[in-house]
């Protein structure tokens, strides 16, 4: 039997048989059919991704008609980050000239509500001025990031030195101060930037400090769409799962610890949130075959309950991305091929 | 990777109608189909030119709704938006905002 070239979910090379390649689709969708409580791929799905991994090409796409929308996080800051020196306007006219983008981001490198704050003055008249030369669709970004509320670098108790000490109590009500002052920040931002005349707000890397991080970003959705019925808040997960930081917190009388994205849409419809962005976590350990299987099982499953557009995570080392810095062409074109055309995806 | 998403699954942008069916489920809430659809009846082509460059081109052009290449006297940025909200039938927030601060 032949050998296919492929990859481990760290991006080093491997080798392959069908019959390998068949045996890690099959695994890679139980585990997330078995830990989401969702159905596995049919057969003709694992047909299809079989397919997709014993293709020749170094590069394959969706068919012709299956294009999606492409929105982005931290967009402006990705072009900082490696070290281009150009400004944020012109970042945004790179991505909207020269990289096909349908949407953008304008963000601060510090990319948090809570800083944005006292800066937000001087982020408005930048985003202005992007508005008047650009003409693709801008977001304005950033995090709920609740860990900048907890000491030393915000005003409350830090519940990573309480929960070990046994006070759970107390960490409780430090998570439940922190999303009072998040949603607030939240809000304070997204309403400075919608009124400068943001197209967006998204809210990314929901999550990120668990289920009260979570609940920040509902609140906050749900008080900006009372003020702004119009307008477009875009949410993107920080992880598949949600973290019980707290573990007791609800939504419209639901846990939110334990979610996965299938349930997690659900709460983001209820609270206004227009376009949903899920995620689900790469392997390193695992292969890209694994890695894609178990992720198109927990997008499909979202997108099968979803009323609102689904443009799942496909960044570095998630949605069926291998983890480092510079993730291979093969396997990012084979991720959001079977991404889209097996989960019937809005964007990504 | 952001190229290689783009040229994988994407819509392409200003090459094609990506910005205006990004505005579609930004501004209505559309999921992919209806949204395409949408834009499509709206720029008189069929779903399948939405993403053809040469096409889609001449009907941006024809419509004052922003190209890749900015030439003389062709609407860009603020000015494109003003077209794209007309003939999208939608209230884009920025122009929304241009009118309020302008004696227009």
């Amino acid at each position: 039997m032949g050998k296919y070239f492929s990859r481990m979910g760290d991006g080093s090379p491997i080798e392959v048989t069908e019959k390998e390649i068949m045996a890690d689709l099959v695994t890679g969708s139980e585990d997330a059919a078995d830990r989401g409580k969702i159905a596995p791929m049919t057969k003709e799905e694992y047909d299809y991704l079989l397919d997709v991994f014993c293709m020749k090409n170094k590069f394959v796409s969706v068919e012709q008609g299956n294009e999606v929308i492409m929105s982005y996080d931290a967009g402006t800051l990705k072009i900082r980050r490696v070290g281009v020196n150009v400004d944020r306007i012109q970042a945004l006219q790179i991505y909207e000239k020269l990289l096909g983008a349908d949407t953008m981001e304008l963000c601060h490198v510090d990319y948090s509500f809570k800083p944005i704050k006292p800066i937000a003055g001087f982020e408005q008249p930048i985003l202005e001025q992007a508005l008047l030369s650009t003409q693709i669709p801008l977001f304005y970004g950033a995090m709920p990031n609740l860990g900048l509320y907890s000491q030393p670098d915000g005003p409350f108790p830090n519940p990573s030195e309480l929960l070990p000490q046994g006070n759970i109590k107390e960490a409780q009500e430090s998570y439940e101060a922190a999303i009072e002052d998040s949603v607030k920040d939240i809000v304070y931002a997204g309403t400075l930037m919608y009124e400068s005349g943001a197209d967006g707000i998204n809210l990314d890397t929901t999550g990120a400090a668990g289920d009260a991080d979570f609940l920040a970003a509902l609140l906050a959705t749900e008080k900006l769409k009372e003020k702004y019925p119009d307008i477009c808040i875009e949410m993107g997960m920080a992880g598949e799962f949600i973290l019980g930081m707290h573990s007791e917190l609800t939504y419209k009388g639901e846990r939110l610890a334990g979610m996965f994205p299938h349930k997690q849409v659900k709460m983001a419809e209820e609270a206004g949130v227009t376009i949903f962005g899920p995620v689900a976590n790469t392997n390193t350990s695992k292969s890209a075959a694994w890695n894609l299987a178990r992720a198109t099982t927990f997008m499909k499953a979202c997108c099968e309950v979803a009323n609102i557009p689904i443009h799942p995570n496909m960044g570095m080392g998630v949605g069926g991305v291998t983890v480092n810095d510079q993730p291979p062409v093969d396997i990012v074109s084979r991720s959001s091929k079977a991404m889209v055309e097996i989960c019937r995806l809005d964007g990504l | 990777m952001a190229i290689a998403h783009a040229h994988a699954s994407g819509m392409g942008g200003l090459r094609g109608a990506g910005d205006l069916v990004a505005r579609m489920q930004m501004a209505r809430g559309m999921r992919i189909k209806e949204a395409k659809e949408y834009v499509a009846e709206k720029l008189k082509v069929s779903v399948s030119e939405l993403i053809d460059p040469v096409i889609m081109n001449e009907v941006r052009t024809d419509l004052g709704l922003g190209v890749i290449t900015p030439l003389p006297g062709v609407a860009k940025g603020i000015e494109a938006k003003f077209n794209i909200a007309k003939v999208l039938d939608i209230d884009i927030n920025c122009v929304k905002r241009f009118k309020e601060r302008t004696s227009l």
